[in-house]
């Protein structure tokens, strides 16, 4: 009795704490979907009706239209080069054994510790630097941006694909090559295969992190090339209006289709 | 002719040798069984075959040709392994299709071949399933008709049925050796159970510590111990140590005089005597070898039971006796035996083998 009793508590406890970790979440992103529907200019509960101008001024405020194309542009440049060189560093790390491996790792992970602001201040030092000596400019411009979120893109891959790399069984390659196939053949009809889950998440998370990056970035973009979150940055410094909540809203839209088109291809829950 | 061919082969990792001049005949159609404790060899054996591990000294040939540093894809070899290793992305059929594919086999000749492959390990129709949607027992199937399907020119397989559980494992057993025999494979058969290989090869190679200690049938092999190692690790025996003082008789330790078949080799100064539990006696008529003793723990093993029996000597003796009486019968009780109760063991001199003494 006393012990389905505490069972009961122990249940019910759990339920609250699961219940309030979702409200904590999806709050912010309820209450910012809502609002861009609201029709005052200043945000004020209960709203006074309900509208879409602030998803017109959206598109009329091309500042935001020509930052998402760049966030976009930048976004799938780094993925594409993060991922493959982090897939090959994940490789290296997995496969082969050489000095100074786990320094590799642990060098290729740390930009998800070192702030954003920190390493932005040092690379905008850095492609000073590059400038000064190589005459090749990167600061405030489009390869100095994506080279920046190749960076920050790295890590996601090679942690993403090394867990998965470390779950192929690596008799299955043996396998085929047992049956004919060449080292290339096999990483092309075996290995890659097996670590597509874990390549598909490495690039979304890629990307999301490219996209909405805001304090790496604002260290190092240009007049004129805006990334979307530095554009909603700059908007709030003039004007708060339900403009910010549409333009979010849209950005909310598009990587929750984002995530759910991979989950068709590759179930998220079973890689992340 | 013989089909594989090891020829003093060596494997050194780092300072320590895995393979230690290991030369082998396999004969066309021969199922032979590498058969060892852990680390003995075995493994790292059949990988050179393969060609997944290189040879660090030696020749492998596969039929006529020398294969030593050929990748394992230009090798012809059909391996199973220990965990199947199916590809888990393609469905049973494409696994099975896939060696012909890297063959280019003509797409038409593909189908039928994989059904007739399946057909053979009796899975026909499974084909379009996932390897995770099939049991144990069928993975393995798979992964042997994947072997077959390719038309090997050896056949190799890693413990394929220590993941089976053990009813599945005799079933599992006799068709791997129904269908070696039937499509006259040579076959190299790697385990660590020495009734799976009593039971499925022509002849087997005992390893230890990376050397061959004897090749040999099963018959040979379990008769015939080329040592002390083998006679301990294939069946069981016991072991009495002590010298020979005679041409046929033998002193243990604890003074029994035991006389064994002289097979003519020079009267070693130390040695041991092997002698199967089953080929001794209690009771039973007069002769020589005849001891006087106790026993000491009766264990009942089913089919048999086994006593153990110390000596006056001081040693003891294990000895099984076949429950071949019906149940019910008087017999049984005439014949039950009791710890604490005397008893005179004997065996015939044919039964004692004279073994050189351990490597300590």
């Amino acid at each position: 009795m006393i012990v389905s009793l505490r069972r009961h508590w122990r249940r019910a406890t759990l339920c609250a704490v699961v219940f309030l970790v979702y409200v904590f979440i999806l709050t912010p992103v309820i209450f910012v979907s809502w609002i861009s529907f609201f029709s005052n200019e200043i945000v004020s509960f209960p709203p006074e009706g309900y509208t879409l101008r602030w998803f017109a001024n959206v598109w009329e405020q091309r500042v935001f239209a020509r930052g998402f194309v760049m966030s976009l542009q930048v976004a799938a440049i780094a993925t594409v080069l993060g991922v493959s060189l982090g897939t090959l560093a994940s490789i290296a790390i997995v496969r082969y054994r050489f000095p100074g491996r786990e320094t590799l790792n642990m060098l290729l992970l740390s930009p998800l510790i070192v702030p954003g602001t920190v390493a932005g201040t040092a690379l905008y030092i850095f492609y000073i630097a590059v400038d000064d000596a190589l005459e090749w400019r990167l600061q405030a411009t489009l390869e100095g941006l994506v080279l920046a979120h190749v960076m920050l893109t790295i890590p996601w891959t090679v942690r993403l694909v090394t867990a998965s790399l470390v779950g192929i069984d690596r008799s299955v390659e043996d396998a085929a090559m047992n049956l004919g196939a060449n080292r290339w053949t096999t990483f092309r009809r075996v290995t890659f295969p097996m670590m597509r889950a874990g390549l598909v998440a490495a690039a979304l998370f890629s990307f999301i992190t490219s996209f909405e990056n805001l304090e790496l970035s604002l260290l190092l973009v240009g007049p004129g090339r805006t990334t979307l979150p530095i554009a909603i940055l700059q908007y709030l410094e003039f004007k708060v209006d339900p403009t910010i909540a549409a333009v979010s809203f849209v950005q909310i839209l598009l990587i929750g289709t984002l995530m759910l088109i991979t989950d068709r291809f590759v179930k998220l829950s079973r890689v992340v | 002719m013989s089909q594989v061919s090891l020829r003093r082969l060596v494997k050194r990792f780092g300072a320590v040798k895995a393979v230690d001049d290991v030369t082998l005949d396999v004969r066309e159609g021969e199922l032979v069984a590498l058969l060892g404790p852990s680390g003995c060899g075995k493994t790292t054996t059949l990988r050179m075959i393969a060609g997944f591990i290189a040879a660090t000294e030696g020749q492998i040939l596969i039929g006529d040709r020398d294969v030593t540093h050929l990748p394992p894809y230009r090798r012809n070899t059909g391996m199973v392994f220990q965990g199947y290793a199916l590809f888990p992305h393609m469905t049973v059929a494409q696994n099975v299709a896939f060696g012909l594919e890297m063959r280019k086999v003509a797409k038409a000749d593909i189908a039928p071949r994989v059904a007739e492959a399946l057909r053979l390990v009796r899975l026909d129709g499974l084909g379009e399933r996932m390897p995770r949607q099939l049991s144990g027992g069928q993975q393995q199937r798979v992964a042997l008709a994947r072997a077959l399907v390719i038309r090997p020119e050896v056949f190799l397989l890693d413990e394929p049925l220590s993941n089976l559980d053990a009813k599945l494992r005799l079933s599992v057993r006799v068709e791997i050796r129904q269908l070696q025999q039937s499509l006259g494979l040579t076959t190299v058969f790697v385990t660590h159970d020495q009734e799976e290989a009593l039971t499925l090869a022509d002849r087997l190679v005992v390893m230890s510590q990376g050397s061959v200690q004897q090749i040999g049938t099963p018959e040979a092999l379990y008769e015939r111990p080329a040592n002390h190692f083998v006679a301990d690790f294939i069946g069981r025996s016991n072991f009495l140590e002590g010298r020979v003082t005679a041409p046929g008789m033998f002193r243990t330790r604890g003074g029994l005089d035991v006389a064994f078949a002289d097979t003519g080799a020079s009267p070693r100064d130390a040695g041991v005597l092997a002698i199967r539990p089953e080929k001794v006696q209690v009771g039973g008529e007069a002769g020589p070898n005849r001891f006087p003793g106790t026993i000491e723990f009766v264990t009942y093993l089913g089919a048999a039971t086994e006593l153990r029996v110390r000596l006056a000597s001081g040693e003891a003796v294990a000895v099984t006796r076949p429950n071949d009486t019906p149940a019910g019968d008087g017999a049984v009780a005439a014949r039950a035996a009791m710890p604490g109760q005397p008893v005179t063991v004997s065996w015939p001199p044919a039964a004692a083998l004279l073994l050189a003494p351990p490597a300590a």
